[in-house]
């Protein structure tokens, strides 16, 4: 039997370039940095790319301001591939935001000779760095500038960083789910790279980027076996076709549920949610810290955004079917985030099991399919998003002449050498903690209430457990800051460029404003719900 | 010949795949054991096309080859910048970070 596509006429969807215009303005950048790169000489890169990146990020920001103003209704555009609604132009607000902190960080020269991202390991001997196994003074690797220059940044970062804010942009606003596997590709491949590139560390570096490469690929494998599943139960990927066919369909049901347990563990693994989190500490330790602060922040966005919008749209009318799962999920991300969160002694790590604690509060936010649900974990997701990326800004800062002093026992006494930065380091772990007068709080609030509302007391009382034992590790940093005694051979906390300083003043001042006046944002969030 | 042969060998080269990366200690093989389980969701796909007798399917394995090119570019890049670092593949040798 010779099977022969009826054809027709191909017509090209319409496009609505005012509202793609800032995932089209980041992209564009991106392309022009990718240019910048090849024909620039190398000298003049560092100011064009750090310019370009901000005007990108500023000028993104302008036009969804614009695009916002006009009050648009949410609607699907290029052929229902993408949909520009309310959640999504809240997520594309808080990625540029988040991903302008980020880029401020990456940019810094001052807190390291040359940045975290130095061409050359070579530049490691001036600060007196952890070896690596092949370095000799002549080090035949080293081809950028002379030993008595000041080392100069490697300018590939910029492009990365555009590239996958572009991704996550796309991945929140992904309408079908090949368009979120595109997508996701574009956000992860290159976040793998940006973790390898700390030359300084570069085994600790490397080993982060390969084990968050391998693992990472493992997991898209398994999002796209279930999107193939899916699409043999649907005969569609498109978001709103799937909750249409599982209304009611001839096909079986198990190619349903396979397909959307296999979907939700890809998802689930961006998200670093509950048992698909191994990757985690790792990558969080070994990448440099300001792609960390990018990973931390902007990859939790984009995940809960795009678990958000699979959950509701595809599968809210199958919820009961799924929720019992996803309650084990939750209850298994919320324990090994807190349990393990306590034995940790690199402040890095420590911060990484927090995380995985916090996706599974989000996750309760996600799995109630209600308008409060979809406020409260955007909501949530600003104000985490704001606080990891001061977190690790603030972690940056606090150095010996080996790099960044990580480990908790170096931070002894800091509240009595430095008591700027412990005070903002202590902020920001209240807010994590969920302490009020602080975002941390309002987000939980809004994202318990929202779950209690949904029925799912009985879950929401193992969180608030999950955060009270969390609680004591982050006070455990504070009492160790505050109350003992400095070490002698401890950490100085270099004073933080420009840069730095802007982007930790972001993160506390919104941390602090969420905090007291949430409704602003609270507001925005519950300005409407998803279209499909 | 029923189109189920079809998925049932993709179901089981998916999952050769995935007991693979597991159970396989040098970076290069594990990263073929990806490959393959994409490979093999392509072979589903296709196969999926054929039984809703539309194009979409078809249409989607290509989008996955791309993806899987471009995997392997980032994917070579990082194993030969530790390789290089290290000179070992195996993924356990690169254990520093733990706990």
């Amino acid at each position: 039997m010779i099977y022969v596509a009826q054809v027709e006429q191909v017509s090209a969807p319409p496009i609505d370039w005012g509202a793609m215009a800032p995932l089209l303005v980041v992209l564009g950048a991106a392309c022009v940095a990718v240019l910048v790169e090849a024909f620039l000489p190398r000298h003049q890169r560092w100011p064009v790319q750090v310019g370009l990146s901000i005007a990108a990020l500023g000028l993104a920001g302008l036009t969804l301001g614009l695009y916002t103003g006009s009050e648009p209704a949410g609607m699907t555009t290029i052929g229902g591939a993408l949909t520009v609604d309310q959640p999504t132009l809240f997520l594309w607000g808080t990625l540029l935001a988040l991903g302008l902190g980020s880029v401020l960080l990456i940019a810094d020269r001052s807190v390291e000779p040359g940045g975290a991202f130095v061409a050359s390991a070579a530049s490691r001997a001036a600060a007196g760095g952890p070896g690596d196994l092949t370095y000799a003074p002549t080090d035949p690797d080293r081809s950028y500038g002379s030993p008595d220059q000041a080392p100069t940044m490697q300018t590939e970062v910029f492009p990365f960083t555009l590239f996958a804010l572009g991704g996550m942009m796309t991945f929140v606003a992904a309408n079908d789910l090949l368009t979120m596997f595109i997508a996701l590709e574009v956000l992860s491949l290159p976040l793998y790279l940006m973790c390898g590139l700390a030359r300084r560390r570069r085994l600790l570096s490397q080993e982060a980027a390969v084990k968050y490469f391998l693992l990472g690929a493992f997991a898209s494998a398994f999002f796209l076996y279930g999107l193939a599943l899916i699409y043999g139960f649907a005969g569609s990927v498109r978001l709103t076709d799937i909750a249409i066919a599982s209304a009611g369909s001839a096909r079986s049901d198990t190619l349903l549920f396979a397909g959307f347990a296999l979907l939700v563990v890809g998802l689930l693994f961006k998200g670093s949610v509950g048992p698909f989190h191994t990757w985690t500490p790792d990558v969080y330790q070994g990448a440099p810290t300001p792609v960390t602060a990018f990973m931390g922040a902007c990859t939790k966005v984009a995940a809960f955004g795009a678990i958000l919008r699979v959950l509701h749209v595809a599968f809210g009318l199958t919820r009961w079917e799924w929720r019992g799962v996803l309650w084990a999920v939750a209850i298994v991300s919320m324990v090994i985030g807190a349990v393990l969160g306590l034995t940790q002694t690199d402040i890095k790590r420590m911060v990484a099991y927090s995380s995985i604690a916090h996706a599974g509060f989000l996750l309760i936010g996600a799995m109630a399919i209600t308008p409060q649900g979809v406020s409260a974990t955007l909501f949530y997701l600003l104000a985490y998003g704001f606080t990891t990326l001061a977190v690790f800004a603030v972690i940056s800062l606090v150095r010996t002449a080996d790099g960044e002093a990580t480990h908790l026992s170096q931070w002894a006494g800091l509240g009595k050498r430095s008591p700027l930065t412990a005070g903002t380091m202590a902020f920001l772990l209240l807010a994590l903690a969920g302490i009020p007068l602080t975002s941390g709080f309002t987000a939980k609030f809004a994202v318990f209430a929202a779950g209690i509302a949904d029925g799912m007391a009985p879950l929401v009382v193992i969180a608030l457990v999950a955060s009270a034992v969390a609680a004591f590790f982050y006070l455990r940093v504070i009492v160790l800051m505050y109350f003992s005694e400095p070490a002698a051979d401890g950490p100085t906390v270099t004073v933080p460029g420009a840069f730095t300083t802007a982007a930790i003043t972001l993160g506390v001042l919104l941390t602090l404003l969420l905090g007291i006046v949430p409704s602003l944002a609270l507001d925005w969030a519950s300005g409407g719900g998803f279209v499909g | 010949m029923s189109t189920t042969y079809y998925l049932l060998l993709s179901a089981l080269l998916f999952s050769i795949g995935a007991v693979g990366v597991l159970v396989r200690r040098n970076a290069i093989v594990v990263f073929m054991c990806v490959e393959l389980m994409l490979n093999a969701v392509n072979l589903s796909l296709v196969t999926f096309a054929r039984i809703n007798g539309a194009l979409d399917g078809q249409v989607m394995a290509f989008f996955v080859m791309v993806v899987a090119a471009a995997e392997v570019v980032v994917g070579l890049a990082i194993i030969m910048s530790i390789f290089r670092t290290r000179h070992s593949a195996s993924i356990d040798d690169a254990n520093l970070l733990k706990y």
